[in-house]
């Protein structure tokens, strides 16, 4: 019983050691170049006692960070309506707003409900009316929900930010290893939780398609290992242990198949384990590094890191005929590759004039765009509406998450209050 | 006949063969006086050899010594051109002297493969693999066996200088070795 205790105590601290310290912080650094107006006015509060969440502040920021709009200022406010008899147009117009966004909060016994409406001030028109309930405990969520609804009403595309990261944060201790936390968080930085931690060296946090399970890699045996780990249950499985490498875990799109890295038959291969029968297939068979895999949403080829051409660029593996073709030409180091949900855009690490940078290649038009002018970039990630990508890079000598429209125009960093923060993933979407 | 004769050999064969594994079962005595004949020769010949050994001892071990220190001398770290896992003719100095050492005694070794922070972190952990490759397969080229030297990547998660720039990142790109 006591070790019970100390067992729970400790994962309790572990939360809250997290949400003192790792907690990430948003600094929108470049906006795009025509945003969209829009005034996002706080919601009426018609529950018992406070208000769980500001609702409406959650979804302006949400909204202020994809780039793609402009919320106007609260102070700039000439009124607050909460329904549809209390909007004045003209309030709105003299603000140059173009959308106003207005909504109620009220809960049941422990259900929270959140209605919103969507007004087009030019048009005097209610564009979008709807609602959204869940736990109090879950009130952010229901908050980037309505973002989500908001979003893909006014650009044409769903929105990502009732979504989920996966980041590692490393701190350095004197005289110990660096210790490190896998944590999951919000799509904004908020309610982080530490899911493990170790001592030794942990990497490449990916997801399940169904976002219920991530896989990573540890060293906490003192040698490198893949383990499966159910978010929900903390349930975790080590699903190798070969000599020499066991690294780069990717789920395939139906999620039945993990590609991975092993160098058990001499150097860095890309294998497929069945993970019903934990069953081996070796794709690659050269003398060269092979490593990164990442799967075409389609599930019949995968993209993979090769330096077998001297220097590493991106490859294709088909899994029907078995043949390799290059990707990429352009530049002299392009390296872990991940895809969009569509399938046409391939973000990486690209080199170009000795820096790192995130790049992202269009593979119908074939044309590769640098999106990033920071340096030693890395571990780029692709949101998955496609609209973001986040990545790891230095800021004042630290490592930070930062992320970029695939467009290259609005960019913000989400810099954690202490130690280095790197290699994001950002979930699929999650069921509700 | 002929056919009789091949199948009453192989019945002989296969009598014999029961009856020495029989044998090999029942007769302990026979056994433990060969062990301790063997035991005491394998005394005798001991005892004879350590004179012998007495007198190069001092020899082998201020050679010992030197070996020692040659090695220590040149460090048991080898470092590494950026994105390469070659190793520089100064990586095969120091690792020379190392091998030198490890011909002559039985001792495991551990080759921890390293990276500067370029580049991204899987394809670090491969190139780290390869780096600690070259230096294992050059040993195994010079008579240490194989079974003696163990490899493990940690790519760039284990820097020795944190900061960025060569001045750190050369220091970061190495192979390891250590006495296990």
């Amino acid at each position: 019983m006591k070790r019970l205790l100390t067992a729970l105590m400790s994962i309790t601290l572990a939360i809250s050691t997290a949400s003192a310290w790792a907690q990430l912080t948003i600094e929108i650094s470049q906006g795009a170049d025509n945003p969209t107006a829009i005034a996002v006015v706080p919601f009426a509060w018609q529950g018992v006692g406070v208000a769980p969440e500001e609702i409406a502040s959650i979804v302006d920021g949400d909204l202020a960070r994809s780039g793609q709009f402009a919320p106007i200022a609260l102070a700039d406010m000439l009124g607050n309506p909460t329904t549809e008899a209390e909007v004045f147009y003209r309030d709105w117009r003299s603000l140059s707003a173009e959308y106003l966004l207005i909504g109620r909060v009220s809960s049941e016994p422990s259900v929270l409900r959140v209605d919103y409406e969507l007004f087009d001030v030019l048009r005097q028109a209610k564009v979008l009316t709807g609602y959204e309930s869940g736990p109090a405990s879950d009130a952010r969520m229901l908050a980037h929900r309505v973002a989500d609804a908001v979003y893909e009403k006014l650009t044409g595309v769903p929105g990502a930010f009732a979504t989920k990261l996966l980041y590692i944060s490393v701190d350095r201790v004197p005289g110990r290893n660096d210790y490190s936390r896998l944590t999951m968080s919000d799509s904004d930085g908020a309610r982080p939780i530490v899911l493990f931690d170790t001592h030794e060296p942990l990497l490449t946090p990916t997801w399940s398609p169904d976002g219920k399970h991530i896989a990573y890699v540890s060293f906490e045996t003192g040698r490198p290992a893949i383990y499966r780990q159910e978010i929900a249950t903390g349930q975790r499985e080590q699903l190798t242990n070969f000599s020499g490498l066991n690294s780069s875990p990717a789920w395939s799109p139906d999620g039945k198949t993990m590609a991975m890295v092993l160098s058990k038959d001499g150097n860095a291969d890309i294998y497929l384990m069945d993970l019903a029968t934990k069953k081996l297939t070796q794709l690659t068979r050269h003398y060269a590094i092979d490593t990164e895999p990442a799967w075409m949403p389609d599930g019949r080829s995968l993209l993979f890191t090769s330096d077998r051409g001297g220097k590493p660029q991106i490859y294709r593996y088909d899994l029907s005929s078995g043949k390799t073709d290059r990707v990429t030409y352009e530049g002299t180091y392009n390296a872990r590759a991940r895809v969009s949900q569509d399938g046409r855009s391939v973000v990486m690490v690209h080199q170009a004039e000795g820096r790192f940078h995130i790049a992202v290649l269009d593979l119908v038009t074939n044309r590769m765009q640098i999106l990033t002018s920071t340096d030693l970039d890395e571990s780029p990630s692709i949101a998955p509406n496609g609209s973001m990508v986040l990545y790891a890079t230095k800021y004042q000598d630290r490592s930070i998450l930062a992320a970029v429209a695939v467009d290259g125009e609005a960019k913000f960093r989400l810099p954690a209050s202490k130690g280095d923060v790197r290699e994001p993933a950002w979930s699929p979407y999650l069921a509700r | 006949m002929k056919h009789f004769t091949v199948a009453s050999k192989a019945i002989a064969l296969l009598f014999s063969a029961a009856l020495l594994v029989a044998c090999s079962g029942s007769d302990t005595k026979e056994e433990d006086e060969a062990a301790a004949a063997a035991a005491a020769a394998a005394a005798a010949s001991a005892s004879a050899a350590q004179s012998a050994q007495a007198a190069q001892g001092a020899a082998v071990s201020a050679e010992m010594a030197a070996l020692e220190e040659a090695a220590a001398s040149a460090g048991t770290v080898f470092y590494f051109e950026y994105d390469s896992a070659n190793l520089t003719p100064e990586a095969l100095d120091a690792l020379n002297a190392n091998i030198a050492l490890l011909q002559r005694n039985n001792t495991n070794v551990r080759l921890e493969g390293h990276t500067d922070e370029r580049g991204t972190r899987e394809y670090n952990l491969a190139l780290g693999e390869g780096r600690a490759n070259s230096v294992r397969e050059y040993m195994i080229a010079s008579g240490i066996p194989g079974f003696r030297i163990e490899t493990i990547s940690f790519g760039e998660e284990r820097p020795i200088a944190y900061g960025t720039g060569e001045a750190n990142w050369s220091q970061n790109r190495r192979v390891e070795l250590k006495l296990q």
